[in-house]
């Protein structure tokens, strides 16, 4: 762990202050933040592993669990909301057999609500990975899914 | 080389461009245009375009804001004027290609508009269309009109000028030109801009911070992101105005990580910089150095308010602390710091660039210039607006955006997001200002817009808010933790059809008590929606309590499906598509929903063919309906009158 994180810590050496960006670096090169690699930044920073988780869990962002290979994300901001995500979010959930936060038993799928990605001319709208796909209806949203190679 | 020497060497690339002997076409590949397929027809055009052995000048460029009618392609042919086309489809861009780049059919019933002083018979100017008619571009001036990853395209222009005549002014006089543009924080609370400058330049210290909020993450906001990816010039060269004029040498912009083609475009036109010497030491050999670092908010919306926004910086959990001090005396890492946002940076140049008296022509008295909108909801035209404030409301919801795209009933349009509040159809006379906004309930907030027809309902849209505020309440103090925790659990109730006599007083008493006691902005605001929901719709919220009916027909737990007896034909068609199957029926045999199984998914509903109709979809009434299949009859449905019916 110490061997792959070297390089990324390096440029932050001395750098409490760059906590946030150390994690995001991390998070990067790992897909998520494993307990060693959370050592591994307290060493480095000088700062107690307590420190860091009280940080890395305030944010959205950082996950201490491995996630699926793709990312499904379903907007539920105001725009999406008001044109019906909630459907959008409910079918996406029956097709894949888990809810919002988790990630499907073979590891291929791992679905999140999120606020808003600012679409929401287009809304509703989900992503698979950073693509956005625009004006979601139900059968398009299946679709996708099925054009990954949804497990059934 | 000198700035002169550059604007020179960019105007004359930027001529050349303009006169160039091939066609150009232009992509909108912004995050909403990427969205609508713009990726897939960059790679279109390419192809299509060596096909026909025609060599093309293809430019990228940001968001123009007609994001309904994304991806939007323009074809320019050298002398003739440039031809916005709309919703242009992967079939659609051969044909263009074909009839007007080879053929010089411009294929007017394909074309949005024109652009330019020229015109083609029979295509519109595209500024004179009702979406754009209205509209003032300061912010938004070269968003759709330069490659955003181009520096020369901005400088050439008029980008850095603004800056470059900043340098020829004492920073006093930089700020008094701000001040009397009139310019307000577009971030949502509308403080003078100028004076805060002011305030921060005055403040004791030799170390002092400037910090460009990009921390966007209002649900149904996008103005931030669509100028960050169209033009992010505009707002770095706002945030060097800034720096000279408050004299501060380092800049942070927090950016919202969840848009990622911004900050793509912020690492492109901050690497430019470098390379013209426009941000580091010794600015254009001014003497004046400073320093700018992006950083990405790791997804937590508090840190859009500023105290948790420094924080944040500083690598902690990102909570904010009460203010005074303010963060002119006391901010990032305890030094004075200035905030603004990126739509206000982006105004700071145009200021600075065509004067503060051009600017303070646009407005209101005490509302000065543009404001940019992002309309998105059920308005037939969404996008992303920039209007003169003190604009009618109604001239943004009808005139731009063409009224409700289904033909339903406009019932409200909310602004300002989770802080703002509903606004209904006889307040559409409201001019967009700070003060009527915030005298109707509701406030400027960042700009979003988000319209609703009579299919929402606002206990619903009350709920959806406080339970944003609630997930994203970062725990700090009291009232916005357990007080937004306590006005879901209402609201909740209430769209479950539980409510009781006396909540809609506790709601109010609630949210009074939150308003006045949250430790930020964030809690202060939470209320909103619930209070101005409250104000101008509390019928709905009455019909809630007393009769368990939602009268928008939207809360799941107040509505039931039924199908018409003497309307079904027992075709089969709701009964084979119901996933739940809850229906039984059989041929020629009136179909009937089990009440008990139904999930409400409204499958039926969408699916029963147009000339039966014979499901709907109901709330607070009673429908007669067979309670198991009988052959197809001239049986009548009795239905009371007080309900709420959609089929």
């Amino acid at each position: 762990m110490r061997e792959r994180l070297m390089p990324v810590l390096a440029p932050y050496r001395g750098q409490r202050g760059a906590l946030i960006p150390v994690l995001q670096k991390v998070q990067g090169e790992l897909g998520y933040l494993p307990e060693e690699a959370i050592s591994e930044i307290a060493n480095f920073l000088g700062l107690t592993r307590n420190e860091i988780y009280g940080v890395a869990s305030f944010y959205a962002q950082f996950r201490f669990e491995r996630q699926g290979e793709y990312m499904v994300k379903v907007c539920q901001g105001t725009a999406c909301h008001v044109k019906g995500s909630h459907r959008i979010l409910e079918e996406v959930q029956d097709e894949l057999g888990i809810t919002s936060g988790q990630t499907t038993e073979d590891s291929r799928f791992s679905l999140e609500r999120v606020a808003c990605v600012g679409c929401c001319a287009l809304a509703p709208v989900m992503l698979v990975d950073s693509v956005v796909h625009a004006k979601m209806t139900v059968a398009e949203a299946k679709k996708i899914l099925d054009s990954f190679g949804k497990a059934s | 080389m000198t700035f002169e020497e550059i604007r020179k060497q960019a105007i004359a690339e930027w001529q050349a461009l303009q006169n160039s002997q091939k066609p150009r076409i232009f992509v909108g590949t912004g995050t909403c245009g990427r969205a609508a397929g713009a990726l897939t027809l960059l790679d279109v055009a390419r192809r299509e375009l060596a096909k026909r052995n025609i060599e093309a000048i293809i430019t990228t460029v940001g968001c123009i804001g007609l994001c309904y009618a994304e991806p939007l392609v323009d074809i320019v042919k050298p002398g003739r004027p440039r031809i916005c086309y709309g919703s242009v489809t992967l079939e659609m861009l051969p044909q263009l290609i074909e009839n007007y780049i080879v053929n010089d059919n411009p294929c007017p019933d394909l074309a949005l508009g024109t652009i330019g002083e020229e015109t083609v018979p029979g295509i519109p100017k595209l500024f004179d269309l009702p979406m754009l008619k209205p509209q003032v571009r300061i912010s938004l001036r070269n968003c759709g009109h330069i490659d955003p990853t181009d520096i020369k395209q901005y400088i050439a222009n008029d980008g850095y000028t603004g800056f470059a005549k900043a340098l020829s002014m004492t920073p006093e006089a930089v700020i008094e030109e701000i001040k009397k543009s009139g310019l307000r924080g577009r971030g949502g609370a509308g403080f003078a801009t100028g004076q805060k400058w002011e305030f921060c330049r005055r403040a004791p210290g030799d170390v002092k911070y400037l910090i460009c909020n990009a921390d966007e993450g209002d649900p149904g906001a996008f103005m931030n992101r669509a100028l960050l990816e169209g033009d992010p010039h505009a707002v770095l060269e706002g945030m060097l105005i800034g720096a000279y004029a408050i004299g501060t040498i380092q800049g942070y912009i927090y950016c919202r990580a969840e848009k990622p083609l911004a900050i793509e475009r912020l690492e492109i036109a901050l690497e430019q910089m470098k390379q013209y010497g426009l941000v580091g030491e010794n600015i254009l050999g001014s003497g004046f150095s400073f320093h700018l670092e992006i950083r990405r908010g790791a997804g937590a919306f508090v840190c859009g308010e500023e105290t948790a926004l420094m924080v944040s910086i500083e690598g902690k959990r990102g909570m904010p602390r009460p203010r005074p001090p303010f963060p002119a005396q006391s901010g990032l890492w305890g030094k004075p710091t200035n905030i603004n946002n990126v739509d206000t940076w982006g105004n700071v140049s145009a200021i600075m660039q065509r004067g503060a008296d051009w600017y303070s022509q646009y407005g209101t008295a005490t509302s000065k210039g543009t404001k940019t909108f992002a309309l998105a909801g059920k308005v037939a035209r969404t996008g992303l607006i920039e209007v003169p404030l003190g604009i009618r409301l109604g001239d943004i919801i009808d005139g731009i955006g063409g009224g409700m795209v289904s033909g339903k009933s406009f019932k409200a349009v909310q602004t300002g997001g989770p802080s703002g509040g509903c606004l209904p159809a006889n307040m559409l006379d409201l001019p967009v200002d700070y003060e009527s906004l915030t005298k109707a309930g509701s406030i400027m907030g960042s700009g979003g817009m988000v319209v609703t027809d009579e299919d929402t309902c606002m206990v619903d849209m009350a709920c959806f808010f406080i339970s944003f505020c609630q997930e994203e309440s970062c725990g700090k103090c009291v009232p916005c933790r357990v007080g937004t925790r306590q006005m879901l659990t209402i609201l909740e109730r209430i769209t479950r059809g539980e409510g009781k006599a006396g909540d809609i007083e506790q709601l109010e008493r609630l949210a009074q008590l939150v308003r006045s006691t949250a430790l930020c902005g964030l809690g202060q605001t939470a209320p909103n929606p619930v209070l101005t929901t409250i104000r101008y719709f509390r019928n709905e919220y009455e019909a809630h309590i007393n009769e368990k009916r939602c009268p928008a027909l939207s809360c799941q737990a107040l509505i039931a499906y039924y199908i018409l007896p003497d309307k079904c034909e027992g075709c089969m068609i709701c009964r084979r598509n119901c996933p739940a199957e809850a229906i039984a029926g059989d041929r020629r045999l009136i179909h009937v929903i089990n009440q008990e199984k139904c999930i409400k998914c409204g499958t039926c509903l969408d699916m029963c063919p147009k000339r039966f109709s014979a499901v709907v979809k109901v709330s607070g009434v009673k429908i007669d309906v067979p309670s198991e299949p009988v052959p197809v009859t001239s049986t009548k449905a009795k239905t009371s009158k007080a309900g709420s019916v959609e089929s």
